[in-house]
């Protein structure tokens, strides 16, 4: 065994990247964030909204930007690239060449100044080409790290940034910098590009003005966007009241070399009409596509809504191409409809469904690391070990692997969080550092304040009277410090604040800046540095809150920052100290359900060092995929199957319980108690963290199509079973899709099914190329690279025929054959196929047991019964409860490779807490002033988290300060606030309003 | 031109509103920031205090700061969906619900009071809702009790009472249980109407102000039934519903007699 180094490098800082790191660095690793453009975000910060609950992309990435921008064991390197890599798996050494930004990261502020008298203009590649910004910029407002960069491709050098920078930040002599980084795993998500329309000339891109790509719609339709959130086309700036996407621009599309379906652009434009509509109502949004592939949880539902509820129309139509009326700039689509008549509309804008591709440096990426790309262009990976690349110690994450939406993304991320760490977890801790901090000053009861008012160059001191602000404060109350500096975050004024607490004995600080959301922290740990309880600190915004926001009327711009001074000092006065409190996990995690998802997971944290108890509560291990007997090129599932259960029973650090369920789980994050019960012995075991992985089964679509009446009559897993074990020798089979799927109360799609059907007709094929197999489908929804064995089938002779639901196919008995009508949606003609033997492509359900165990383990279930993680996009394997995850089936039908990634990151979220030493609480948290509780229950009822509970005993209500997220819905619901929120305490809140109100 | 709107017209001797927004920390506030960030320019009126979500602002502050003197106020959390804390900007909507039935009880025009939905990339839409606040508060006029006059005083007893409503126990469990309701299922599994809901609500809302106003103006000095309908403008008819069953309750007891009338005071009180 080589050396390993408790460090990893992640290559890419899109969703995925910084999930990873995230990941990594919660669970004692140090992080090398490489990022070749300036800022971090990747595509999803310049997304509007995303499907299928229309969260604002900006409020949901925000927090995991500004989480990663601060990690202390997260280094980010931005405007980065790779030149080599040496070593091998636990000891890698990765050149990193650190090209020149003209601006120095250490000295900026993210003032702006510089970017606001920079006289060039260059097109923003964040606002995809609809905007411009300046030679001298940040991608977007929020940028993580907030440092400026020069373009130097397109400045002239006038020396103006210089000038007007008053950090001294601006170097027009800076170089590139070369940086060797020792790691020990390396983790490539450099994310995707997206196909550029220009070479499908058909459409017109970039020779007609309103024909733009779906990303560029995505800005449009943001409300921080070019158009301030108007939705306006780019010919003359008029509301198009008709819009057209065209679906499919750079996928399922061989010509262009793209024979892959990029997964992700049915939903987002059905997510772009929605948001158009709700833009500007009476906007007709119409969506040409091939397949309607809504394949993801809640999809389907998302669909039907745009459809039902919104009135987006979709039409079935390979678009050939677009012609522009040169007066009007209009667009023309000749289409044919459902009846198969030739229609012509007229369209204000046309959006451009592009698909996901490769990035340039793909390339260059896999020959640098060492690794193969597939035929796409994409990594290659295995089916059974999704995360890993084809060389050891190198792991994949995000859409580098595939085409994926952002729950996939972020699933694999943390997976691969797990990977990367796993083969080095005996390295944990070595190389991340932990702060050490003087002992906290003993403060007396008489507060006294320090108000230090910045400048921010001329950003704030250029409008308010920064001077005078910092007289008012002298004259406030407990002020006995005041002054004011050009830069309160610069390093020296850093100290200068460390000095003045101790030279006046400071006990409270205020700093009046910019936004507490992204400085309170670096202030609050300068105080920190010179002893003072961080939570003795206020943050009010004199930049973004006033001068900003007020320049054309600097005296009353004054006036507010002194209200808003005097408010912060009425709030810091009553601030208390704040310790936060810790628990000890459990090294031990429990997973329910002994599957592919439960096995994955409890090898993934057998690997880091922690105990894992898989219950399963049949007699043996394997789940589903105890059925399943043929993949196609992605091995054998049951020798598969086999290798891993062998893994799972000769892992000492796992222990597996068969015929076991759940009885009942007390405690929470950390110190969770279950009772299993086997057989007859209930057994109590001992966990820091829960997995909930226990699958879900096929419908057996009794009554529909004569099956359970007719032993010909069969589901894919049946037939699947009957292929391995007998053959097949007929001559006809049908297969019908969408059994069980899609229909009146069970609207989702079950994902698989397509593939399944596909994959089996290919068996058939193989065994007997004579077999006529059809297959009656409503949309073929072979997502991603699966496209690819659609193809193959077409080729081979399958026959697809379309059905749609008001006609549906009818199999029935002529005498002893079956006989099976289907009425073909595309040439409108009924077919009569007589087959030997009808698949039926059944949905995927949950198991009935969900909402039992649900209210053991108080966790909420979908509609459909499958369990509801805590964010739809962003937590995709976190339950709301702390200290539950979940993966695999039981979250939605899906794939094995798909189940795998999550199990992964199922494990890594759990290690993330497991693996520290102490798990520390929120500091704003509630507090129970216990003398008046009356014990009525309220706060437990309205609490999101199960963290407020009225202790049977004493009848008082109780914190549970680790399950606390400190949001204050216990504190309101009150009828006494005998819970309060720290920091925001009733009395600090009507001081300040009462502050807000007085005369200035 | 972005950021470069035209300069307010807030002359001296206009009436300049005086606006206390209470701003959620994840959304609003970053909306906020993302407004200054995009150097849009709005009136200096608003006094901005965070909050770490829209659901945990108490219904009282929004009235404290009208009874301090407050012109407008602004309640602002994330839009429907995307709430840090999982639901709670619904919450925020149903105590916005009760506070704005609340005001129609006193003397201020409802319109003083706003919840609106900002995202964190909405600073535009940030701009747009101060902007739009501030005029219609200046169409309004300033909040009458600033004049400390009979009015004034009238109000400030309404406010007061409207407080002591939001404090009490009905009105919180009512928006406590509200989601479990009409949402969840009753104790008898069945699903309340809106209407149905609104309806229950209306009533409640009424009941806990008069009978706030009742209890008030009982604290120290006991009063009669005719007292009390003068000094808050109800029937006798309706105070002494109120007061009965304020006695039931032991939450104000008989103390002594004002010629026929019997007088009331706090339980506890004088």
């Amino acid at each position: 065994m080589g050396k390993k180094v408790g460090a990893v490098m992640v290559l890419g800082a899109g969703i995925s990247g910084m999930q990873t790191s995230l990941d990594l660095a919660e669970s004692g690793f140090k992080v090398y964030l490489v990022e070749k453009k300036s800022s971090i975000g990747g595509v999803m910060a310049s997304l509007d909204k995303t499907f299928p609950t229309n969260d604002c992309a900006m409020c949901t990435i925000a927090p995991t930007l500004v989480g990663t921008g601060r990690h202390h064991n997260i280094e980010i390197l931005t405007v980065s690239d790779i030149e080599k890599v040496e070593g091998e798996a636990g000891d890698f050494s990765v050149t990193v060449i650190k090209h020149p930004r003209y601006i120095d990261e250490e000295k900026c502020t993210g003032c702006g100044l510089c970017s606001q008298y920079c006289p060039i203009e260059a097109i923003s590649e964040f606002e995809r080409g609809v905007s411009l910004r300046n030679a001298t910029f940040v991608p977007f407002p929020q940028a993580v790290p907030l440092v400026y960069r020069i373009d130097r491709t397109k400045c002239i050098g006038c020396g103006l940034c210089e000038q007007y920078c008053k950090a001294n930040a601006v170097n027009y002599s800076d170089e590139e910098e070369k940086k060797v980084l020792n790691v020990g795993s390396i983790v490539l998500s450099p994310g995707f590009e997206t196909f550029d329309p220009s070479v499908k000339s058909e459409y017109g891109y970039g020779r007609f003005s309103n024909v733009v790509t779906s990303i560029q719609f995505e800005r449009i339709l943001s409300a921080s966007g070019p158009y301030a959130g108007h939705v306006l086309r780019p010919s003359d700036g008029k509301h198009p009241m008709k819009i057209a996407w065209i679906q499919c621009v750079g996928s399922r599309d061989e010509q262009v070399g793209k024979g892959y379906c990029s997964a992700v652009c049915c939903t987002y434009a059905t997510k772009e009409a929605i948001i158009a509509k709700e833009h500007t109502a009476g906007t007709d949004c119409t969506i040409f596509y091939m397949d309607m592939r809504t394949y993801g949880k809640g999809f389907e539902e998302y669909y039907n809504i745009a459809k039902d509820e919104y009135g987006v129309n979709y039409i079935k139509c390979r678009i050939p191409h677009i012609e522009e009326i040169p007066e009007t700039k209009d667009l023309k689509i000749i289409y044919r409809d459902e009846k198969g008549e030739q229609k012509e509309e007229i369209f204000n804008l046309v959006v451009l469904s592009v698909g996901m591709e490769p990035s340039e440096d793909f390339k260059e990426i896999a020959d640098k690391f060492g690794i193969e790309l597939n035929e796409y262009g994409f990594c290659d990976t295995n089916y059974f070990s999704p995360l890993k690349t084809s060389r050891p110690g190198v792991f994949v994450g995000g859409s580098f692997s595939s085409p994926k939406d952002i729950p996939d993304a972020v699933a694999q991320a943390s997976g691969v969080a797990s990977k990367a760490s796993g083969s080095i977890s005996s390295e944990r801790n070595s190389l991340v550092t932990v702060k050490e901090y003087p002992e906290e000053i003993k403060i007396g009861d008489e507060p006294r304040i320090g108000v230090f008012c910045c400048h921010c160059g001329i950003n704030i001191g250029g409008i308010v009277d920064v001077p005078a602000v910092t007289e008012f404060a002298k004259t406030l109350p407990n002020v006995v410090h005041t002054e004011h500096n050009l830069y309160t975050c610069s390093q020296d004024t850093q100290d200068k604040i460390k000095d003045a607490i101790k030279e006046h004995n400071l006990n409270r600080v205020i700093v009046a800046s910019c936004t507490p959301r992204t400085h309170e922290p670096l202030f609050q740990n300068t105080i920190r540095e010179a002893g003072l309880n961080p939570y003795l600190f206020d943050l009010t915004s004199t930049r973004e809150h006033v001068s900003w926001v007020h320049k054309n009327d600097p005296k009353k711009a004054t006036e507010k920052a002194k209200h808003m001074v005097a408010m912060a000092v009425e709030k810091v006065r009553r601030n208390k100290l704040v310790h936060r409190s810790s628990v000890e996990s459990e090294k031990a995690a429990l997973i329910i359900g002994g599957g592919i998802a439960g096995m994955t997971a409890a090898l993934d944290l057998a690997d880091q060092g922690f105990l894992a108890y898989i219950i399963e509560k049949e007699n043996v291990l394997g789940g589903n995929l105890r059925n399943i007997y043929h993949l196609l090129s992605e091995g054998d599932p049951q020798k598969e199957l086999a290798a891993f259960i062998e893994k799972v029973e000769k892992n000492p650090n796992i222990e597996v319980f068969i015929n076991a369920t759940l009885e009942s789980l007390s405690g929470y994050i950390g110190n969770f108690i279950a009772k299993v019960k086997q057989g007859d012995e209930c057994k109590e075991l001992k966990a820091g963290a829960i997995i909930v992985a226990t699958g879900a089964k096929e419908f057996k679509p009794v009554g529909q199509y004569l099956y359970g009446q007719d032993p010909r009559v069969m589901t894919q897993l049946e037939f699947d079973k009957k292929l391995h074990d007998e053959g097949f020798s007929g001559k006809n089979i049908v297969m019908i899709q969408c059994v069980g799927s899609r229909e009146k109360g069970r609207e989702y799609c079950s994902r698989i099914c397509c593939t399944e059907a596909i994959k089996n007709a290919l068996v058939v094929k193989e065994l007997n190329p004579d077999a006529n197999v059809y297959v009656l489908y409503r949309d073929i929804r072979t997502y991603g690279f699966r496209e690819k064995i659609y193809r193959e089938a077409r080729e081979k002779g399958v026959l697809f025929l379309r059905y749609t639901t008001d006609k549906k196919p009818l199999v029935d008995k002529d005498g002893d054959d079956l006989k099976v009508t289907v009425h073909n949606a595309n040439i409108k003609k009924d077919i009569v196929i007589r087959p030997d033997v009808v698949v039926l492509s059944a949905a995927t359900v949950p198991y009935e047991e969900n909402g039992e165990l649900g209210q053991v383990i108080k966790v909420p279930l979908t509609a459909q019964s499958f369990f509801l993680e805590a964010h739809m996009k962003i937590k995709p394997v976190d339950f709301a409860t702390a200290g539950i995850f979940l993966c695999g089936t039981c979250h939605s039908p899906k794939f094995i490779d798909e189940t795998i990634s999550q199990a992964s990151g199922a494990a890594s979220r759990a290690t993330t807490l497991m693996s520290k030493k102490e798990l520390f609480t929120e500091g704003v948290s509630a507090v129970v002033d216990e003398v008046r509780c009356a014990g009525c229950g309220l706060c437990e009822e309205n609490c999101a988290y199960d963290a407020i509970k009225v202790d049977e005993e004493t009848g008082i209500a109780e914190v549970n300060e680790v399950l606390c997220m400190g949001c204050g819905a216990c504190s309101c619901i009150c009828p006494s606030n005998v819970p309060y929120l720290r920091q925001f305490e009733p009395k600090q809140l009507i001081a300040m309003v009462d502050k807000a109100l007085e005369a200035a | 031109m972005e950021g470069e709107k035209p300069p307010m017209d807030e002359n001296s001797l206009e009436f300049k509103p005086k606006i206390v927004g209470f701003l959620c920390n994840w959304c609003s506030y970053a909306g906020a920031d993302l407004a200054g960030v995009s150097r849009l320019q709005m009136p200096t009126t608003l006094r901005v205090i965070r909050v770490m979500c829209s659901g945990s602002l108490d219904p009282k502050f929004p009235l404290s700061a009208l009874k301090s003197g407050a012109d407008g106020v602004l309640i602002m959390g994330c839009h429907p969906g995307d709430c840090h804390y999982i639901s709670g900007n619904y919450e925020a909507q149903r105590k916005y619900n009760i506070l704005k039935k609340l005001l129609k009880f006193i003397d201020l025009e409802n319109e003083r009071l706003q919840l609106e939905w900002v995202s964190a990339s909405e600073g535009a839409r940030f701009q747009q809702v101060v902007s739009d606040f501030t005029s219609k508060i200046k169409k309004i006029g300033p909040n009458p009790i600033q004049k400390k006059d009979e009015k004034a005083k009238k109000i400030i007893g309404q406010l007061d009472a409207a407080i002591h409503a939001t404090e009490g126990f009905r009105l919180r469990s009512l928006v406590g249980r509200e989601k479990k309701i009409m949402e969840l299922g009753n104790a008898y599994g069945e699903i309340l109407s809106r209407e149905e809901m609104e309806k229950i609500e209306d009533e409640i809302i009424e009941d806990e102000f008069i009978r706030s106003n009742i209890v008030l103006r009982v604290e120290r000095v006991p009063k009669t039934v005719e007292d009390i309908a003068l000094a808050t403008g109800f029937s006798t008819e309706t105070v002494f519903k109120h007061v009965a069953r304020l006695w039931k309750k032991q939450i104000i007891l008989p103390h002594g007699y004002k010629k026929l009338s019997p007088m009331y005071i706090k339980a506890g009180g004088a």
